[in-house]
């Protein structure tokens, strides 16, 4: 944890503090410009308001290869209300800026090699962005992007999953900072009716490779199941609840309500375990 | 002994190590699918380096497939192609109707060596999704197939095909509704289901070792021709022809002729309404350099990286994507490629179908259209070599309606 500079430090202390604290870090996930541009950044910082730790904003895609239908639904609505990385970019700005706590960017590898590695990192340090999750980009393509995170002070989070072996985390876990995001199933993101034992056992085995925390995603939607994660995982991630309440609501303020109340449900669950 | 059927890139050229075809190709996929990916490569070249495969493989191609395919001397087509002669590689004849066949059984054989139970795969004219339900019925393998809802109006034989060869098709309602949504799906549906299943991929485009393998099992189409045409013309042809959406049938066919620097390689890819008209799939034409399933190469995306919705009449070629090997040849300046509209396909298609009695698929009818153009620029001693990937039944709906042939108002040359 010592000696990090840039906005990656705030990341790493945040994440040091729930441990101190004996718990789990609760990170969340929202596309930003879902539903619009202002009221996907409002939901993003009420998010850090009422019980997150960490937010991750999504760069929406067009070919979100990785997500299930929530979450694609959401690029959608975003897409067609014509979101820009600028858009993105003020969304972090906007969290962070709110809040004091840290922000990263999730997003396809794509949009950020066709803005420019460089150009982007700059720009979401420059936001007080704390770092990036790439799940498309391996570790091997990586060096050009790390290089850039490495330099602005931004974390590279990789995600690595069940199937993945023990010499090839290895590999990613070192590469990697800030944290790992272990995926918990097999599968696309969305709600799951359990979160079963494959996490528990990735996480022992990711241990063995790093002291970078280890934060589980994939499936997670209530309480119960991030206490369960929270027994074993340093941070639980939640994206798809977070954006089905924004979804069900007739209205913004309403869809606020619904992420708030989540976000409080969540931050007890994970203080449970 | 070297097989006929089953031959490999002899020269290991390209791809690299790590999957590059130059500055084209890699691997960028989530790190739940490595080891699947990394399973289909190993498993690869072990069957490469199995003779019991090249056998098992060529006894299919030859008593199921009806490899070698013909080769065609189309002189009624030619007299609108400036005088030069004109062949015809006649994927269309083979089973199931297409090209798609040669890459599938191949992947079909190494789904039964990997031990996996259920394949799936994507379709967008439907022609790899029916070759894939055949080689499923054949080996007793589970099958589901991904296809984008519009392709699956505009290709609804295809549709009753796969169903009645025991296939589950899921039509895909996200984005386009198109062929790479149907690839997004396919991605999305491997991921969860990995251990059971193997992703039949049916163009050399995706993560490495997709782009190399499915190559290599087109390259008969290839070596086959390159032999055939020297048998009756006494010399190579001036020019290799195809049609390119991912670009499997293109490549199968230009590989073994890319040694031969006397011989243009020429892909046709699908212009819609116009390249300017914005509504297109003219990938390699005005595409850039970017990643979408799995590789790098050209891509229609916008300024930020967001790919843009292609258009095509073809479902088969209606896709923003292309093989990296496709954007390797075209920045070295080996191949060469050009846009075709939906018009001018459709012309010649209606063309083969009145003077020879071949009726082509829509995608197919790109390449012949070309070859309209290239006859032209090469002249009367010329000779033009093209690949006829797949026969046009499926896209009789399609035809009848644009050249109103159901109500007996022949619109002639079409709307």
């Amino acid at each position: 944890m010592s000696g990090t500079t840039g906005n990656i430090a705030l990341l790493e202390r945040t994440l040091a503090q729930a441990k101190a604290e004996n718990r789990a870090a609760l990170v969340g996930y929202l596309p930003a410009g879902f539903p619009t541009v202002e009221g996907g950044a409002a939901a993003c910082t009420a998010l850090l308001e009422s019980g997150c730790d960490i937010v991750e904003v999504g760069l929406p895609h067009s070919d979100p290869v990785m997500d299930g239908p929530v979450i694609q639904t959401a690029d959608t609505i975003a897409l067609r209300g014509g979101v820009r990385i600028a858009d993105v970019i003020e969304t972090v700005r906007q969290a962070h800026a709110a809040t004091g706590k840290p922000v990263l960017v999730m997003t396809y590898w794509n949009p950020v090699d066709r803005y420019g590695a460089e150009r982007f990192a700059e720009e979401l340090a420059a936001a007080g962005g704390a770092g990036c999750i790439l799940p498309d980009l391996p570790v091997e393509e990586s060096d050009g992007w790390r290089k850039a995170a490495e330099r602005t002070g931004l974390a590279t989070v990789f995600v690595v999953a069940p199937s993945s072996r023990d010499e090839r985390l290895a590999t990613i876990t070192a590469a990697g900072s800030g944290f790992v995001y272990a995926a918990s199933l097999m599968g696309v993101t969305g709600t799951r009716e359990s979160v079963g034992n494959e996490a528990r056992e990735l996480v022992t085995r990711v241990r063995a490779t790093t002291p970078l925390p280890v934060c589980v995603g994939l499936g997670v939607s209530n309480p119960e199941q991030a206490a369960e994660v929270a027994e074993f995982a340093d941070g639980v991630i939640v994206g798809s609840a977070f954006v089905k309440r924004l979804l069900a609501a007739d209205t913004l303020e309403a869809g606020l309500d619904g992420v708030r109340e989540l976000a409080a449900s969540l931050a007890e669950g994970v203080r449970r375990g | 002994m070297p097989s006929d059927y089953f031959i490999p890139d002899p020269e290991g050229r390209t791809p690299d190590a790590t999957g590059y075809f130059g500055a084209f190709g890699g691997k960028f996929i989530p790190e739940a699918l490595v080891a699947a990916v990394d399973e289909v490569a190993a498993e690869y070249e072990k069957a490469k380096a199995d003779p019991a495969f090249a056998a098992e493989l060529e006894e299919l191609l030859v008593n199921y497939t009806g490899r070698p395919s013909a080769l065609t001397e189309v002189k009624r087509f030619a007299e609108h192609a400036g005088g030069a002669r004109v062949f015809l590689k006649r994927e269309d004849l083979n089973h199931t109707g297409s090209h798609k066949i040669n890459n599938v059984l191949g992947q079909a054989l190494l789904t039964k060596r990997m031990g996996k139970p259920r394949v799936i795969a994507e379709t967008g004219a439907g022609q790899h999704g029916v070759a894939t339900a055949t080689a499923c019925a054949l080996f007793g393998l589970e099958c589901t197939i991904y296809m984008g809802e519009i392709d699956t109006e505009r290709q609804a034989l295809n549709v009753a095909r796969m169903r009645m060869l025991g296939a589950e098709v899921v039509p895909v309602t996200s984005g386009s509704r198109t062929l790479k949504d149907a690839i997004n799906e396919a991605f999305r549906d491997w991921v969860a289901n990995v251990d059971r299943t193997h992703y039949l991929f049916g163009t050399v485009a995706g993560p490495h070792p997709f782009p190399q393998l499915v190559r290599d099992f087109h390259r008969v189409i290839g070596v086959e021709a390159r032999r055939q045409i020297l048998e009756r013309t006494g010399r190579l042809p001036d020019a290799v022809a195809a049609c390119v959406g991912g670009g499997s049938n293109a490549i199968g066919l230009f590989h073994a002729f890319l040694p031969d620097e006397s011989v243009r390689i020429v892909g046709f890819e699908a212009a819609g309404n116009g390249v300017e008209s914005g509504e297109h799939a003219a990938t390699l034409t005005v595409g850039e350099p970017g990643i979408l399933h799995g590789s790098r190469s050209y891509v229609l995306q916008d300024d930020e990286g967001q790919i843009t919705e292609p258009y095509s009449i073809s479902a088969g070629l209606d896709y923003p994507g292309i093989g990296p090997e496709h954007a390797y040849l075209k920045d070295s300046g080996r191949g060469e490629y050009r846009p075709v509209t939906d018009a001018e396909a459709m012309r010649a298609l209606r063309l083969l179908s009145e003077t020879e009695g071949i009726i082509p698929a829509i995608e197919s009818a790109h390449a012949l259209a070309g070859a309209l153009d290239l006859g032209k620029e090469i002249g009367p001693e010329g000779i033009v070599l093209v690949n006829l990937s797949g026969r046009g039944d499926k896209d009789m709906d399609t035809a009848a309606r644009y050249f109103g042939l159901y109500d007996g108002e022949d619109q002639g040359e079409g709307a």
